[in-house]
């Protein structure tokens, strides 16, 4: 795709790994004008002077409904700018809202090019979701694994068990009441503290 | 128990009858189980009420409008049948404008023709001087903090699109915004308001009940296709939010009623603050002046609650008179179709509540009939309609 071709796009994040990561996906496909915005103030005055064709924000940011005034007639705009998609095209709307990312298009960009940027759009936000997802996951299994060793620690010494044996008796007692050995130990902790 | 419904709220005070119906077991008596879900801006509760991931938000008024008539976004019908509150928002200015002002007033500074007639004098000085114009932050193309800004400065001849500018910013970055310069004054709903007062950085200028009378600001909405298919819920809805807004129109509740407002994943703010603005009693200025007004926020009565066409009607003409949409009949009666009267009186099971639709009154301007909206628009000189 050459230069002239290829739509000039603005990713607007103040998280930087996700723009990173998207910005990543649209030049593996061949998009080469991107910009990213961080800096929320004066967020119009920053993407009119990059006068974009695309514009992509995340939806977490607040900063969403300033692009919304882009819609309207004034002396600021210099392009208009349309909806991403069209009424028919409910499905895309739904998967980028879920998704987390918003696009706003200046008219006259044709759908067919429009399309594989959202799709885009979509599974790059999904991907990040789930990395910080795992991220979140293997800090709390870390945090779960300190809480354990402590537990293990008061039963081995309190009821003179070998480390195995606390282990067990730390399993065997969530599964009979059902709830995560992490927060067993937990409360084996606040109890041990209470008992002081 | 029906399934659990999702409702979206921007953490402002007028979603307060919302919010204590779901806190404070209305909605769970109705046997409604609902989950509030905080949201950073309007275009994600428009969206997320649109596509269904919402079954019911805390919207603004214009924005149910707008929705419905395809305005800035894909069509999707909206009904409100629920009026959240009534005025509640306020023009706050910077104390270097508020000093340029009050230099050029001429008559009371709670008059608003004043005060925009000052505002037209300073906005003629800079212009001589050649300094930047005046930027005025506001919360949404279709909001009425955009409507009552530009209603006000219009009535002395200010174009709001050629005089000054006015700019979009998120709520909780107006404060910042007016602190270092960024805007000037802004017009946006409570706790903003009073923030700026109490970090010395704003005069509270007017009271937006100061401008209008009576402005429907917020509105419970559903999807229109999902009003039909679940009226109980809908009545459910309903009978939760007007026993919460009686509650909290009740003096001897206020105390509770602000700390359920307050907490973090609520509105998130001091309790005192939102007190404030419930009982109208206001701190205007950093230097601890105090106004007071019976019309700063109705949440629950004169009803309030009921929504009213026309008022929606009243709103459909600010799109018009600012070049939003053109006029057209039939858009006006989609536009007044949308606020329910109806759905609010099959739920309490009455007619009516006794309130009879007010007259619509403001400084400027001819009494607003929704059965001559061209009329009314022509009698103001400013304006940016288009054919």
């Amino acid at each position: 795709m050459s230069a002239e071709q290829s739509p000039k796009i603005v990713i607007v994040d103040e998280s930087p790994i996700r723009a990173a990561i998207l910005e990543e996906g649209l030049r593996e496909a061949g998009f080469t004008q991107i910009v990213h915005i961080r800096e929320m103030q004066s967020l119009l005055a920053r993407i009119y002077a990059v006068d974009p064709d695309i514009i992509l924000i995340d939806l977490e940011n607040p900063s969403r409904d300033v692009l919304e005034a882009m819609f309207q007639v004034s002396r600021a705009v210099r392009r208009p700018i349309a909806m991403f998609v069209d009424q028919s095209d409910s499905s895309s709307i739904q998967a980028s809202v879920e998704a987390g990312v918003s696009a706003y298009i200046v008219d006259g960009l044709k759908k067919e090019r429009i399309k594989p940027i959202l799709d885009l759009c979509v599974s790059r936000f999904n991907a990040f979701a789930k990395l910080q997802e795992e991220l979140e996951r293997t800090k709390s299994q870390l945090e779960d694994r300190k809480i354990i060793e402590k537990a293990k620690g008061i039963l081995m010494k309190v009821k003179g068990l070998t480390e195995d044996e606390a282990y067990v008796l730390l399993r065997s007692t969530a599964m009979r009441e059902k709830k995560k050995i992490g927060e067993i130990a937990q409360s084996i902790i606040t109890a041990s503290e209470m008992l002081k | 128990m029906t399934a659990p419904l999702r409702i979206g709220f921007i953490p402002l005070v007028d979603a307060a009858a919302l919010i204590v119906a779901v806190d404070k077991g209305f909605a769970a008596a109705e046997g409604l189980e609902v989950e509030l879900v905080r949201e950073v801006s309007w275009s994600n509760v428009r969206d997320k009420l649109n596509i269904g991931l919402f079954d019911a938000a805390h919207l603004l008024a214009p924005v149910a409008i707008a929705s419905s008539l395809g305005l800035g976004h894909v069509k999707v019908p909206i009904a409100a049948p629920f009026n959240l509150g009534i005025n509640g928002n306020a023009i706050t200015v910077s104390p270097a404008l508020h000093a340029a002002l009050m230099e050029e007033i001429d008559g009371d500074r709670f008059d608003p023709l004043a005060t925009a007639k000052a505002l037209a004098k300073v906005v003629a000085k800079r212009r001589k001087a050649g300094a930047d114009p005046l930027t005025f932050g506001m919360t949404f193309p279709f909001s009425t903090h955009n409507y009552q800004l530009r209603f006000w400065m219009a009535a002395a001849g200010v174009d709001p699109d050629e005089d000054v500018r006015l700019v979009v910013l998120p709520p909780p970055y107006m404060v910042d915004s007016l602190a270092n310069g960024h805007v000037d004054a802004f017009c946006v709903g409570a706790p903003w308001n009073s923030v700026a007062v109490d970090l010395g950085i704003g005069h509270i200028l007017h009271f937006v009940s100061d401008i209008l009378e009576r402005v429907a600001e917020k509105v419970l909405a559903v999807r229109q296709v999902w009003a039909d298919k679940n009226p109980d819920v809908v009545a459910s809805l309903v009978r939760a939010a007007v026993k919460a807004a009686e509650f909290i129109e009740q003096p001897e509740n206020l105390a509770e009623a602000t700390q359920l407002l307050a907490r973090p994943e609520r509105i998130g703010v001091d309790a005192e603050v939102i007190q404030r603005t419930l009982t109208g009693r206001l701190k205007i200025s950093p230097d601890g002046t105090f106004r007071e007004s019976g019309r700063y926020l109705l949440v629950g009565r004169e009803g309030a609650g009921r929504p009213d066409p026309v008022q929606a009607a009243w709103l459909y003409a600010q799109m018009v008179r600012w070049g939003q949409t053109a006029l057209s009949g039939e858009a006006l009666k989609t536009a007044m179709a949308v606020f329910r009267p109806d759905l609010y009186d099959a739920a309490l099971e009455r007619v009516g509540d006794g309130h009879a639709s007010p007259p619509f009154s403001a400084f400027a301007g001819p009494t607003f009939d929704p059965r001559d909206v061209a009329g009314y628009l022509a009698s103001f000189a400013v304006g940016r309609r288009v054919p």
